[in-house]
């Protein structure tokens, strides 16, 4: 009896210590969001902590890698010009695994223990959606490179006080696809080819719609298909027979390259129009081949071959790095650093809100991915290009929309 | 009443209500941050979906891989009920497990008859069924995701939520539908033999472990902000299915610990981003090796474990004199 009382005492002293030492840690730093704006502002630390919650590993990796890339590289540059308000840059990355509650949970990481003054990413809009809550609670911004769902910014009629992007949405590649096919190509009549699965491709098809007809065209056929699908014989068929000026397909470079193929098997030789899911050159022309490449345009971030000197400077400096080519992903995260830096600098100060204020504010930050102001929406109003293929099969700059 | 009130039982829930005192004190005075609380919760949900799961692949010996599906119908109807219907937590809680619940009933009845690597590719595709239902069902968001769920799920709520599961879970198992469904597990034929209606074991653990797991599901929602169907696909289940193996198929108290176990390597793991998922995978396939069947086998962590270890240390410490 004696033994059991004992053993019961034992072990509830041992789950206390097991407890307090799991936390140790926390204990010397703890403070809640509000109390942590204050002291980070009265410390004055002797560097800018900023922390980056990516996904480098699980289905989407190849994006929050690639967009890594370009953080580090844009970290690299301003640590060598000096850091930001002469202080070094001090960068804390994390791996979401493109999970939902990994991501809040290492959002709630960095912006309370690690003591961050923003938040670089998540890539894709689930995660940042999950995050976006967190960093209004702790009152420091996040700003994704290339989370397009509009809910991220504005969610019922509100504006997301303390999240930003510096990619615009689907709307607005949307509308921007859509006004190039009617104005620029001319086209009368269209036909979309729309992933029904997926969030993005139903955006991007609606907004084409949107501005398509706003500027004289005609929309004249709708056809779906799903993430899995590799043969789209059927309802490419179906389209030819209605016989559009121009095919929209806002889609990802996998399924892209298929229909292009299979479109140009079937005779179809009129433009296709894509949205910056085309973004994989190499392998649109390995997977569909030059000549199925001819008149095809798809709207995107920036062109790796632009001749802007910064531009030019980027992709020398991610060659060197990377031995590759940077996609616009890496372009988006170099942009999404250097739109921090351009911030903290205008605010003169590593108060969190002062930051956002900042952000809001931004006009005309000229970044790889073209010339940013931030708009009321936090939503950024932006250039953007459009990109085909020459003979070769080489992507080439075709215009400059803004 | 009597039988209730047995001194194990007392010191049982005077340890619960000790673990719970503690961790709410220390929340509230804020040396658990809000980061281990996060953490606190995915644990616990863990937990919840590990036990529950366990019931049906540990103790029924249905092998499944279709449980993620259910938390999602749990996190989808709950949210739904709060965000799009305004109804009190408790209900929406109960909602989404009750609906849960019933999905398992009709899933299970035609699957069930099923054995082995048939059942494991059927519940699959319940699994992949429901997500691309939810997936199509512009209600709830569709591919975009619902959004705007309150945060209501705390540690009190996830704490009662968990031991009220484990309970209910182990109370089943040790009644006499709980030992028919272990002897389903055991020998199918030799249980029909001594007059057990095998389907209706195995469809009465499927749906208990869909309930659980629609609880686990609703708490989920209501602390995660957000939901999409892509969260809940087959990584999700597996997920659920490697606590479950970790800690011993069959072995409740083992669930529970490698569903919390794998919830603070997760914390250690978050610093080397780079090579997290390969130490993860690592750690997965030496504690395999070194344990294959698991932290606790089949057996349990409990009271009368402790019994014997002082019955143990009685004998040793009189050998010493």
């Amino acid at each position: 009896m004696k033994m059991r009382k004992m053993l019961a005492v034992t072990l509830l002293l041992a789950f206390v210590l097991v407890m307090a030492s799991g936390c140790g840690n926390t204990n010397a730093t703890k403070t809640d969001g509000a109390a942590a704006t204050g002291t980070q502002a009265a410390a004055e630390p002797s560097e800018v902590v900023l922390g980056a919650n990516f996904e480098l590993s699980g289905p989407v990796a190849v994006y929050g890698q690639t967009k890594m890339n370009g953080v580090e590289i844009a970290i690299d540059e301003i640590n060598k010009n000096g850091g930001i308000l002469g202080k070094q840059v001090k960068l804390i990355k994390y791996d979401n695994k493109g999970d939902d509650a990994e991501a809040l949970s290492l959002t709630t990481r960095l912006m309370t223990e690690d003591k961050i003054v923003t938040m670089l990413g998540p890539v894709t809009s689930g995660r940042v959606m999950v995050a976006v809550p967190v960093s209004a609670q702790f009152k420091i911004p996040l700003v994704t490179g290339s989370g397009t769902a509009p809910a991220i910014t504005v969610a019922d009629g509100k504006v997301n006080e303390y999240a930003f992007r510096v990619c615009y949405t689907d709307a607005y590649q949307g509308g921007l696809a859509g006004k190039f096919a009617a104005t620029s190509l001319g086209g009368k009549t269209a036909a979309m080819l729309v992933n029904q699965n997926d969030d993005y491709s139903i955006g991007l098809a609606e907004a084409f719609k949107g501005t398509f007809e706003q500027n004289g065209g005609q929309v004249i056929e709708q056809v779906s298909f799903t993430n899995d699908d590799q043969n789209f014989n059927t309802a490419l068929t179906k389209i030819i027979a209605s016989n559009p000026d121009v095919l929209f397909v806002p889609a990802y470079y996998e399924q892209d390259a298929l229909i292009t193929k299979q479109a140009r098997e079937l005779g179809f030789t009129k433009p296709i129009i894509g949205g910056d899911g085309w973004d994989s050159a190499d392998y649109l022309l390995q997977t569909a081949g030059a000549a199925a490449l001819q008149e095809v345009y798809f709207v995107n971030h920036y062109f790796s071959g632009d001749s802007d000197p910064a531009v030019k400077a980027f992709v020398d400096a991610y060659a060197a790095k990377y031995n590759e080519t940077p996609s616009s992903f890496s372009a988006l995260g170099y942009d999404t650093a250097m739109f921090v830096k351009n911030a903290i600098e205008q605010a003169g100060s590593l108060d969190p809100v002062k930051i956002r204020d900042a952000m809001a504010a931004t006009k005309d930050f000229q970044g790889i991915t073209g010339n940013l102001t931030m708009g009321e929406n936090h939503d950024p109003i932006k250039s953007a290009v459009v990109i085909t293929f020459d003979k070769d099969g080489k992507p080439i700059l075709k215009e400059k929309l803004q | 009443m009597k039988r209730l009130l047995t001194r194990q039982n007392m010191i049982i829930a005077a340890v619960l209500l000790a673990v719970y005192l503690i961790v709410q004190t220390l929340l509230s005075v804020g040396i658990i941050s809000a980061f281990y609380e996060t953490n606190l919760v995915l644990g616990g949900i863990g937990v919840i979906m590990a036990v529950s799961l366990n019931l049906i692949t540990g103790f029924a010996g249905q092998f499944t891989l279709g449980h993620a599906g259910f938390m999602a119908i749990g996190a989808y109807f709950s949210a739904v009920m709060t965000v799009k219907w305004g109804m009190p937590f408790v209900l929406a809680l109960l909602g989404g497990s009750c609906l849960a619940a019933v999905m398992g009933f009709l899933i299970g009845l035609p699957t069930l008859r099923l054995k082995g690597d048939y059942l494991a590719i059927a519940t699959l595709g319940m699994g992949e069924v429901i997500r691309v239902v939810l997936l199509n069902t512009k209600y709830v968001g569709g591919a975009a995701g619902l959004f705007g769920i309150p945060r209501l799920t705390n540690w009190t709520w996830i704490f009662v939520s968990a031991v009220v599961t484990v309970l209910c879970i182990r109370n089943l198992l040790w009644s006499s539908y709980g030992r028919a469904c272990i002897s389903v597990r055991e020998d199918e034929v030799a249980a029909e033999i001594m007059g057990v209606d095998i389907t209706r074991y195995k469809v009465l653990a499927f749906v208990v472990g869909a309930f659980f797991a629609g609880l686990g599901g609703g708490l989920y929602a209501h602390y995660y902000y957000f939901l999409q169907p892509g969260g809940f696909g087959f990584m999700k289940s597996i997920e659920y299915l490697v606590m479950v193996v970790l800690g011993g198929m069959g072995s409740m108290t083992g669930s529970v610990m490698a569903a919390l176990a794998l919830t603070v390597i997760n914390i250690f793991l978050q610093s080397y981003a780079a090579i997290r998922m390969i130490l993860y995978a690592l750690l997965l396939i030496v504690i395999m090796i070194f344990r294959p069947e698991g932290l606790m086998g089949s057996k349990e962590f409990s009271s009368a474990m402790f019994s014997r270890f002082e019955r143990r240390g009685d004998r040793g410490s009189a050998g010493g004199q």
